[in-house]
């Protein structure tokens, strides 16, 4: 690197070069997702150029992708929500009830219903965890087993079919839009809501500093219990949108939707670059996260990879992705201290 | 953005307090405080360790609420229950140690809670970044906007919080210890930058203990002292002696006199010993049977010395021999077995179990000796732990009793007798009677005069001064890092220590 023989006149330049290193870890994930793709498809050409294979390669990740947004916004603010696969499970089920008990009622209320039941159960979160203050890993892991032991006794060996929802309810799963499947539609719109909020609103700005230090945003005088229960609200009304989509892609649901879903979505925030301990990372990475994770997992066997190398691929891609981050904060750091101690030697020669 | 300033409110002051007082339950942290800031005027306000300073800037902050007395704020009685509503009236607090977004833009930071928007509620960034551009012009410094706060100097940390202070147009700027991690050349920056807010018409408070500071920036001095106020002078018409017979002038009580003993061979040397930024170039020796007393304000390194001593942190430079052994450097294991035992400063978080039992936390340092076939059993604990708690008259029911249940005095005892029990010949004891009650204290005091009569080496930290000067056999006067006064106890007033803490006989 040619940086530590630059002078201090090119400072403006350095910290330009510092900030693509953030929008770089997008876009390498990006990259790393391409590849992943180029490499599957010279083995298999059907896995991107065939029309279900396109179809696969957008759909799968899409309902991940929606909670792993709502996963990126609670973990920025130092916070993490393991519920949110419980969420989807009793959100997908209710979504179902509502249909088999409600016939009459036009099917689009039940995105309002699943978003609506979503945001109580994220309400419930955020309460906890901001006013009995007690870490939300404790809390939601606690509403993790309870809201599945809900699912378990409301649901028990029952299971919603098919022909329990409308067709046009179920064409949602299968329909495109111009080749774009529209579950990807509607969770691309989710994502650029979440980052217009993150990225331009008070709201969102917020969120980041509380993460990035909780004590300094009591001083600034932010409302932080404010703040976090909004996130965790958040979070849960896109596990309910998740849950209601589930319902409308798979067409069937039991007791057991969602089961694990939480992990994937944290590893999908963590691989796209949202720092574990909260304030930096963007929910565009989280999104791109989901889509490397869940395409990995379908690659790997195209590849000839066996099933139980699979599972530990995901995990050094994870383990990997805060590896590098640590890295790249630390290397961040130091470049960062550089800058000031050459300015610091600057300033004394100009005072002597 | 344009700061607007009036000259017709340059009347009455920008900020009153008459005889404010506050309680933490029974510890009395202010008992009466009088303040007047004027607009266009820097205030000092000095006083030792624990004079209340810090609490009646977090009064005013709004941090804590007065149990008493009056607070104005420009000409109005005020209640702030929280930093919002004192921010919102126009209050800025930087402390001494800012606290900024690391993950965060500079502008951000300026801005945070209160960003311009634009249509559809969009933060308005392109406005934050000029009006940033503009505040560090104004204040003639070069830092760039759109940098990460991670990695910047505490100096440039608190101009971001100057900056944000104009930015809201605070009338009132306090600024609590702002000089303590600074360089010379930017604490120059700092006072150029205070004195062009004090021409605008603002009224600033400068926290500080170094009285040549204070002599160049001030144009007020406030004194205080055990919480209550002393007096305010006129910087022109006021002595650096005089402030220090006013920031001590208690009669120090003779509660406390160390019984004579008799001083035998020298026990620990320390050479030369160096950590940059820390501590610099510290050699002393204690002999046994003698009490040294480390005075000096918080903050001038005598905990970190003492630690570096006990190995809990590292050194870059420097030896430490004790009893003719050489201790090597970070290894606090190593330094027990050579006789060294730290009573650390925070007792609840440093040294005490709060959770477990009386005679497991006395035993906790000497558990492999008492280990039978592997196993620890009760009786040997509390064998071991009544002869400790007996000598010490530690007041508790029962041996079992858990700690975190003990007062803090006796809380302290067991914390002493954990170290006794491992028989050392060298004890530090760092802040050994702070948050105790007058009684226990001078148990506590006791206590230690009677072991250095049993020959061992005491070094007592301390920032009260009559406990140094009742026990001390020499005090080694801790400013900045550096040993800068060696003061017998026959010499040792409250003035002249008070005076070598204030003062660094070479300043960069």
């Amino acid at each position: 690197m040619s940086i530590s023989s630059t002078s201090i006149l090119a400072e403006s330049n350095i910290l330009a070069k510092l900030g693509r290193i953030g929008k770089a870890r997008e876009l390498g994930i990006f990259l790393a997702f391409v590849l992943v793709v180029a490499v599957t498809t010279i083995q298999n050409p059907n896995f991107l150029f065939s029309s279900d294979g396109f179809r696969d390669l957008l759909v799968t990740p899409s309902i991940l992708m929606i909670v792993a947004v709502g996963q990126a916004i609670v973990i920025i603010t130092r916070n993490v929500d393991l519920s949110v696969g419980s969420v989807v499970g009793l959100s997908a089920y209710l979504t179902g009830r509502v249909f088999i008990d409600y016939p009459q009622l036009p099917w689009p209320t039940v995105f309002v219903i699943g978003l609506v039941f979503g945001a109580l159960l994220g309400l419930i979160n955020g309460a906890l965890v901001a006013f009995a203050k007690v870490p939300s890993l404790v809390i939601t892991l606690g509403t993790l087993y309870a809201f599945r032991g809900i699912n378990v006794l409301w649901t028990g060996s029952d299971r919603i079919n098919a022909s329990d929802m409308p067709s046009s309810f179920l064409a949602l799963g299968t329909s495109s839009w111009w080749k774009i499947p529209v579950i990807t539609i509607i969770a691309l719109i989710v994502l650029a809501i979440a980052g217009f909020y993150m990225y331009t609103q008070r709201g969102g700005r917020e969120l980041y500093a509380i993460g990035s230090d909780p004590d300094a945003a009591n001083l600034y005088g932010l409302k932080v219990k404010k703040r976090i229960l909004a996130a965790f609200i958040m979070s849960g009304a896109l596990a309910g949108l998740a849950g209601v989509l589930y319902a409308a892609r798979y067409g069937t649901v039991n007791s057991q939707v969602g089961s694990g879903l939480e992990l994937e979505a944290v590893g999908a925030a963590v691989i796209g670059g949202v720092a574990i301990f909260g304030g930096s990372g963007s929910v565009f990475g989280a999104a791109i996260g989901a889509f490397l994770l869940l395409t990995i997992n379908r690659a790997l066997p195209v590849l000839g990879v066996q099933d139980f190398w699979q599972r530990a691929v995901v995990g050094a891609l994870i383990i990997g992705a805060i590896v590098l981050d640590k890295l790249a904060a630390n290397r961040q750091e130091r470049k960062l201290v550089e800058l000031r101690d050459t300015e610091a030697e600057q300033k004394e020669a100009q005072n002597v | 953005m344009s700061t607007t300033s009036e000259p017709g409110s340059a009347q009455g002051p920008a900020l009153r307090l008459d005889g404010v007082a506050k309680s933490f339950g029974p510890v009395v942290a202010l008992k009466f405080a009088s303040l007047d800031m004027l607009p266009g005027s820097i205030h000092a306000l000095i006083g030792e360790n624990g004079a209340g300073k810090s609490t009646l800037v977090k009064i005013i902050a709004g941090l804590y609420q007065r149990d008493s007395g009056v607070f104005e704020y420009q000409g109005d009685v005020v209640d702030f229950s929280n930093t919002a509503q004192s921010k919102d009236a126009g209050i800025a607090v930087i402390y001494q140690e800012p606290t900024l977004f690391p993950d965060l833009s500079v502008t951000e930071n300026i801005f945070m809670g209160r960003q311009p928007t634009g249509s559809l509620g969009r933060i308005d960034r392109k406005a934050m970044r000029a009006t940033v551009k503009d505040l560090f012009t104004q204040l003639g410094v070069n830092i760039d906007p759109d940098r990460p706060t991670r990695g910047l100097s505490i100096a440039d940390q608190q101009i971001i919080e100057i900056a944000k202070a104009i930015s809201l147009d605070a009338r009132v700027l306090i600024m609590d210890e702002p000089t303590a991690a600074l360089s010379g050349v930017e604490v120059d920056r700092l006072f150029k930058v205070a004195r062009g807010l004090r021409d605008e018409g603002r009224a600033l408070l400068f926290i500080s203990h170094r009285f040549d500071e204070v002599f160049a920036l001030c144009d007020t001095v406030t004194v205080m002292r055990d919480g209550e106020y002393v007096a305010t002078s006129a910087i022109a018409e006021t002595t650096v002696e005089e402030m220090v017979h006013q920031m001590v002038g208690r009669e120090v009580a003779t509660l406390f006199p160390k019984e004579p003993a008799e001083i035998g061979d020298e026990v620990l040397k320390v050479e030369n010993l160096t950590e940059p930024g820390v501590f610099h170039d510290v050699s002393f020796s204690v002999r046994s049977g003698e009490i040294v007393a480390l005075a000096g304000l918080v903050g001038a390194g005598r905990s970190e010395i003492a630690q570096a001593i006990f190995g809990v942190d590292d050194y870059e430079s420097g030896t430490v021999t004790i009893n003719g052994k050489s201790v090597r450097k970070h290894d606090p294991a190593k330094a027990m077995d050579l006789g060294i035992a730290l009573v650390p400063e925070d007792r609840r978080k440093q040294g005490v179990v709060l959770d477990t039992s009386v005679s497991r936390n006395i035993t906790l340092a000497i558990r492999k000796t008492l280990t039978k076939a592997g196993l620890l059993w009760p009786t040997a604990e509390n064998r071991a732990a009544s002869h400790w708690a007996g000598r010490l008259e530690v007041k508790t029911n029962a041996l079992d009793t858990t700690v975190g249940t003990l007062s803090g005095g006796n809380q302290q005892k067991v914390v002493l007798a954990k170290w006794l029990a491992t028989n050392p010949s060298l004890l530090i004891v760092d802040e050994p009677t702070r948050g105790i009650d007058i009684g226990t204290k001078s148990e506590v005091h006791r206590d230690l005069s009677r072991l250095a009569g049993q020959g061992l080496a005491i070094i007592m930290i301390s920032s009260e001064l009559p406990e140094v000067l009742g026990m001390a056999d020499r005090v080694l006067v801790v400013h900045e890092g550096r040993i800068t006064a060696e003061i017998d106890r026959a010499d040792a007033t409250p003035e002249s220590v008070m005076f070598a803490a204030t003062h660094s006989k070479a300043v960069a």
